[in-house]
């Protein structure tokens, strides 16, 4: 029964990873139309920056949770401003490739100076250790990443649908030539969300770093599951990415426990079964 | 409709002086040329109206002000600024307001969002009690999606939402598109009171009877030219003449 606990802690985990990537995903198509394969490098970059921040400026996790996504986050709007803005208008295709490219530069330079073997980056010593609940032995900072998670997944889904931001964010979504005549500034607001999913991935690969290492292929490896994860939760959905994300996760783990063959191959198979029934996703909406 | 004063109605030219001056106008959708040097003036407190059949240029022209078309020429002043290259959220911030033709409700926000969505661009726009006070059906419709509202609500929604933004110069793209006839009645007396209350509205309109209950002077638009224009109190001596370049 413990090795059940412990699958469904890890599945909450990656479902943690799951929700903030495809939750940055979401928001960056919802507003740009751009399917972001630079994704899963950014969130590579994330964790870079925290080791960096370490160990070259002494600057501890806590402050690297805030200043690595600011970091990637300004880097993402000097993409966004000089490359991606050209695209807006163009079949999802151009986007795609242009952020593969972009992926497979940012992925190539890391590997050049630091090869792809992980470097260590330890956790901080306040959550360091664990706590045992009885039925299993639960380490601290895993649970904190699955409850820091959910807050940000759970704060940005609020800034979107519940503040007044958000309604320029959706209006823009829809009809961005009308809510520029309206007065607001749509290129500085475009650039500025897609700083804001870029960051997203920088946090989660913040949160990563302690438990996966910081490698230069991290985000490749991840970034496959989390496009399959953002088919199934519909593309361009702020809830439904963040409820597949976790979901997701969760099944993953539970299929480790019950039948562990098919525990890498159980999301795309569950991405078929979606598409083959409802190709929107399960939140999406039609493009 | 009740007739409660707008107080806080933003301070527009009582003067009478010119705000809007079109000069040589011209635009283009891609390789289209569409408007091909459009002249005209709007003058403070008044309602002006473009009409012409479909095609001529007048939805153009209203895009072309608002700076929302590809490519544009000539010159376009707005209380003396020349706004041909500016963009359009700060042609916003200067003033005018712009209610599209498909009025441009948002699904996805609710009628209280789409309503407080455009940005207050300046002092003294129409506070929601006397939004509600024009449009009271809106009141009772907050918190339904906005394109489940009918026809008729969604116009007024369109207009409502650009009165609390403070501008005082209005556009307004045939707010009565498909509407029948008692609300077509109400969206003139809206006008009508707007008008009295000192906005500047510059109409597009096909039906020009209606036009003719808010207008006080008219321009005919045909193949993206101005070909004429007359004030309200010629517009029985043109009557032939309008009946002939609107093909009615």
């Amino acid at each position: 029964m413990q090795a059940l606990y412990a699958q469904l802690l890890v599945g909450l985990i990656n479902g943690s990873f799951y929700a903030l990537l495809s939750l940055g995903l979401a928001v960056i198509f919802g507003m740009l139309n751009i399917i972001n394969f630079a994704h899963g490098a950014l969130y590579m970059m994330g964790a870079f920056v925290a080791y960096f921040l370490l160990n070259l400026g002494g600057i501890s996790y806590w402050w690297a949770l805030l200043l690595a996504p600011i970091i990637v986050g300004i880097f993402g709007m000097i993409l966004e401003r000089t490359m991606l803005k050209f695209l807006a208008g163009l079949d999802h295709l151009y986007g795609l490739l242009l952020t593969f490219g972009i992926a497979l530069i940012v992925q190539g330079v890391f590997q050049n100076y630091f090869g792809s073997s992980g470097l260590p980056y330890s956790i901080p010593d306040q959550l360091k250790g664990g706590v045992n609940l009885g039925f299993m032995f639960l380490p601290i900072y895993r649970a904190w990443v699955v409850i820091f998670s959910l807050v940000v997944c759970i704060a940005t889904w609020f800034l979107i649908e519940k503040t007044r931001l958000g309604a320029y964010l959706r209006a823009a979504t829809e009809n961005p030539t009308l809510v520029r005549a309206f007065g607001v500034n749509v290129p500085r607001m475009i650039t500025l969300t897609y700083g804001l999913g870029v960051g997203l991935a920088a946090l989660a690969g913040v949160l990563s770093a302690p438990i996966n290492q910081v490698r230069p292929l991290m985000g490749a490896d991840l970034i496959i599951v989390v496009f399959a994860v953002v088919v199934i939760g519909g593309m361009g959905s702020i809830m439904g990415s963040i409820i597949t994300g976790f979901a997701l996760g969760v099944i993953e783990g539970l299929t480790k426990y019950f039948y562990p063959e098919a525990s890498n191959t159980v999301v795309f198979v569950l991405m078929v079964l979606v598409l083959l029934v409802k190709p929107t996703g399960l939140t999406g909406r039609a493009a | 409709m009740p007739e409660t004063a707008m107080a806080d109605a933003p301070a527009k030219a009582a003067t009478g002086g010119n705000v809007l001056q079109v000069r040589n106008l011209e635009a283009w959708y891609g390789e289209s040329h569409i408007l091909h040097g459009i002249n005209f003036d709007v003058n403070a407190g008044e309602v002006v109206t473009l009409l012409g059949r479909n095609g001529a240029g007048k939805t153009t022209t209203l895009k072309s002000i608002m700076g929302i078309i590809g490519k544009r020429a000539g010159s376009i002043k707005f209380n003396n600024q020349d706004i041909i290259r500016t963009t359009s959220d700060k042609i916003a911030r200067m003033g005018i307001a712009f209610c599209p033709e498909e009025r441009g409700i948002f699904s996805s926000l609710d009628v209280r969002e789409n309503l407080l969505l455009p940005p207050v661009v300046r002092p003294g726009g129409l506070p929601l009690e006397q939004i509600f006070d024009l449009f009271p059906n809106l009141k009772e419709r907050l918190n339904s999606q906005g394109t489940k509202l009918s026809g008729g609500e969604q116009q007024m929604l369109a207009i409502a939402r650009i009165l609390r933004t403070g501008a005082s110069f209005l556009m307004l793209d045939e707010p009565t598109e498909g509407l029948a006839p008692v609300i077509i009645q109400q969206i003139g007396h809206t006008i009508a009171r707007l008008k009295k209350e000192g906005f500047t509205i510059l109409l597009v309109e096909q039906n020009f009877r209606f036009a003719s209950t808010v207008a006080d002077r008219y321009y005919v638009v045909e193949h993206g030219k101005i070909i004429d224009g007359f004030s309200n109190a010629e517009l029985a001596a043109n009557m032939d003449k309008l009946h002939t370049y609107l093909g009615v």
